[in-house]
């Protein structure tokens, strides 16, 4: 039984469900932020919360590191490139 | 009906006199075009983020607009023609405010579902380890 259970495995596609960094066992979820403040609409005019999410060099915090749920992630983003557009954050620093 | 928001950043050594006479200008816009300008905001003198046209500082401005789309045109269009404004940026707002609402109102009806959707992802990741594990071997 053991051994018919190695054999149909490859063939369901299990693989593809691990990464390819092996698994991330033992790291802490964090809740998503946006989440647990309950803000619903990310506006591209609020500054200092944005920056949270933009550390010094000037990049948009990954979700991975951030911990963000994918649909705040979304409008996060979108956000701060309304914001860096019209220069209240910046693109890069140097 | 829809609403926009509508910022634009000014040349920091603009009059207020001009600056006045140019938000003046883009209300009769949107009035005659049968629009509504629900506020307009002058948010006054800001750093730049990086400078724009050799300017380091500019003077932001909001306009709050709701219409059908017509009168953003011409707005936008005057904001591109005008020499004292560096950068505008228009933003429709109707859609993701409903939508903030709608959660606004949903999880004001059900407060209890917070927490459920945390304890399903932790139920997942401890399956998809087992059979992880179960393929090592």
């Amino acid at each position: 039984m053991n051994m018919n259970r190695g054999s149909d495995r490859p063939s369901s596609g299990e693989r593809s469900e691990r990464g390819p960094g092996g698994r991330g066992g033992g790291r802490r979820r964090r809740a998503c932020r946006l989440c647990q403040e309950k803000i619903d609409y990310v506006d591209y005019k609020d500054v200092r919360m944005l920056q949270a999410f933009v550390p010094e060099r000037g990049k948009i915090t990954p979700r991975r590191i951030s911990g963000t749920c994918a649909i705040h992630q979304r409008k996060l983003a979108e956000a701060i490139r309304r914001a860096r557009n019209i220069a209240l954050i910046p693109y890069t620093t140097h | 009906m829809r609403s926009y928001e509508v910022m634009f950043i000014s040349a920091p050594n603009v009059g207020e006199d001009d600056l006045r006479k140019l938000t003046t200008q883009l209300e009769t816009v949107v009035s005659d075009l049968g629009g509504k300008v629900v506020k307009t905001d002058n948010l006054g003198r800001r750093k730049l983020a990086y400078p724009i046209s050799k300017f380091d500082e500019g003077i932001y401005s909001l306009l709050n607009v709701e219409g059908t789309g017509k009168e953003i045109a011409e707005v936008e269009r005057r904001l591109r023609v005008s020499d004292i404004v560096l950068r505008h940026l228009t933003v429709r707002t109707d859609e993701d405010l409903r939508r903030a609402a709608k959660i606004k109102a949903r999880r004001r009806a059900a407060p209890s579902r917070q927490l459920r959707p945390v304890d399903n992802d932790a139920e997942r990741e401890t399956k998809t380890e087992a059979v992880s594990e179960g393929e090592n071997e």
